[in-house]
């Protein structure tokens, strides 16, 4: 046994493509490829590809349970994976080259991990220790700064507030200038002030071109903040940018709100160019269209025609909350069934 | 990436920072040798003995002394890795490049160094005192024979011995008051064998009081390789073996 020297079955130490794959230049900051990891008899993540690119911010997204942690700690080379391999910050991840991957990432866990007896200085000092830098100093002024703490480096960590401590575990990530950050669940338990405060500080990573893997479950955050999302239920179910997920999981609708209801719809609505459908809702009609932008002055014609009393017409909008739940309640029933 | 004894630095630093502004540490490395320095020192200064009585007396104040490198970081080194998963702590420093060696030797010497520098100041004020206070017949005693080469030896191989099995049982346990009690009573043995010298039970010559240190050497040695191969990281992180 050997807490580095771990056995990644289905790996190749060596980081050399096996038999049916082709080998490729490695570009990406992260590149995931069929990782699956089973505790006992039970399956935590199974099968799950994808890459990250260079300086992009990645969401993965899930519920608890999905396997989020799990996956990132088996790219932090925490936990081995069962089977699959991964390139982390342009290293093959194998039981060798853990220290190395280490040296060139940082991980933010969910719970900030501080030294609580130490001052927040005291605590970047360790890291800094750690990951053998130097100018530790220099480097420990610019990561407080870079989360505004430079005014609480003497303070004690277990006197800082729950925001005040995610702070400084950001700045401890930014230590290294690591190649990939990933995060844990950054704002978990915090109240909306320090999780903006977090978005700012991620948004401020995102200029200085760091790669970053974001597990969240809040969604906004993750529409907010990254470039593409990816959902994770096990397995992972969708990769992509969050527009293009709405455009693959929902076809593009106009929303009608009518002051009353059209007399016969079916003879407005149904031989409208570019309307593949349509149907009633409380305030009025929703109806799916091939383009918005085509089908829209049409519409408002025809309604205008048949004396209806418009009161707005818009494209539909879905979150994505809306994609999230779409494929989480598939899962839910598919498991039902 | 080789060892590094800078990140064995960082870690054995932050642990003496750490004890610095720990209560129940500094109690027990302040409560500790004053204990084992006053009943050893009033049994000897208020003694009038002679003979084999004089002779376990002395053995018996010499053995308080030794359960000072036992007691000490039994305590400490059974905390080092349950104590950092308690607080959340253990699973950041595992993200670094730190080796599992690193990190144990850093955790081990953060325990050995001040249990050094406690017991053997300990056992030079009592010395002194002996030397001083005590009767000329009391403090010959203990100058005499093998007593002090079997302190000065013995101190840091029990050390090594309780750091290692509290360390071993802290990286398997789930609860710091249950690591300290196994520790403890883990660490113990050895000591046995120390008490039948310090008794005279078995009189020993420098030759074979060297023979038996060296023995408990190759055991710490032995001890640090099994601690080692027990420290898992995934078993550590998620609380399931691989």
């Amino acid at each position: 046994m050997n807490g580095d020297s771990v056995v990644y079955q289905g790996l190749d130490e060596t980081g050399t493509a096996r038999a049916g794959q082709a080998p490729r230049a490695v570009s990406a900051a992260i590149e995931v490829s069929h990782l699956t990891k089973v505790f006992g008899g039970r399956t935590a993540v199974s099968d799950v590809s994808f890459s990250v690119a260079g300086g992009e911010i990645f969401g993965f997204l899930g519920p608890n349970g999905a396997g989020k942690t799990t996956t990132v700690r088996m790219l932090g080379t925490l936990i081995a994976p069962s089977s699959g391999m991964a390139i982390v910050a342009g290293i093959p991840l194998s039981a060798k080259n853990g220290p190395v991957i280490r040296s060139r990432i940082s991980v933010m866990p969910e719970s900030p991990g501080l030294y609580l007896r130490l001052t927040v200085v005291e605590n970047l000092q360790c890291f800094a220790g750690l990951y053998e830098l130097d100018d530790v100093r220099g480097r420990i002024a610019r990561a407080l700064r870079a989360v505004n703490l430079d005014d609480r480096a003497g303070d004690l960590c277990g006197s800082l507030s729950k925001g005040l401590r995610q702070r400084v575990a950001l700045a401890r990530a930014l230590l290294n200038d690591p190649a990939v950050l990933f995060l844990d669940e950054p704002t978990s338990g915090l109240d909306p002030v320090a999780t903006r405060e977090v978005h700012e500080l991620i948004g401020s990573l995102r200029k200085r071109g760091v790669t970053i893997f974001l597990t969240t479950h809040r969604l906004e955050e993750a529409e907010r903040l990254c470039d593409r999302v990816a959902i994770l239920s096990t397995t992972l179910r969708l990769v992509g940018r969050p527009d293009a997920l709405r455009k693959q999981l929902f076809r593009r609708s106009l929303d009608v709100r009518l002051r009353a209801p059209l007399d016969d719809p079916k003879a407005v609505l149904g031989p409208l160019p570019g309307v593949q459908g349509w149907e009633r809702t409380p305030s009025g009609y929703t109806l799916t269209v091939s383009d918005p932008d085509f089908a829209a002055p049409a519409l408002a014609r025809a309604l205008v025609a048949a004396d209806g009393d418009i009161l707005s017409i818009a494209e539909s909008h879905h979150s994505l909350e809306d994609v999230y739940l779409e494929l989480i309640d598939e899962d839910v029933e598919a498991k039902s069934r | 990436m080789s060892f590094s004894w800078t990140r064995v630095g960082a870690i054995f630093v932050k642990e003496l920072r750490d004890y610095r502004r720990n209560r129940s540490v500094i109690g027990t490395m302040a409560a500790t040798p004053v204990l084992f320095i006053l009943l050893p020192t009033i049994q000897l200064i208020a003694a009038n003995v002679t003979g084999k009585e004089l002779s376990v007396r002395v053995g018996l104040s010499l053995l308080y002394m030794l359960v000072i490198p036992v007691m000490m970081p039994s305590v400490v080194s059974a905390y080092s890795v349950v104590g950092e998963r308690e607080q959340g702590t253990l699973e950041p420093v595992l993200t670094t490049p730190i080796r599992r060696e690193e990190f144990l030797i850093g955790k081990a010497l953060a325990a050995f160094v001040p249990t050094l520098v406690i017991a053997y100041a300990v056992f030079g004020i009592f010395l002194a005192i002996a030397g001083l206070f005590a009767h000329p017949a009391i403090a010959s005693a203990i100058y005499a024979g093998t007593h002090v080469l079997v302190q000065l030896v013995f101190t840091p191989l029990l050390a090594g011995w309780a750091i290692w099995v509290g360390i071993g049982v802290s990286a398997r346990s789930t609860d710091v008051r249950v690591a300290q009690q196994l520790s403890i009573l883990g660490s113990t043995p050895p000591l046995v064998i120390v008490a039948l010298i310090s008794l005279n039970v078995i009189t020993v010559s420098t030759a074979l009081a060297l023979g038996l240190a060296a023995a408990l050497l190759a055991i710490d040695l032995l001890a640090w390789r099994v601690v080692a191969a027990m420290f898992d990281r995934e078993r550590l992180v998620t609380g399931r073996p691989r």
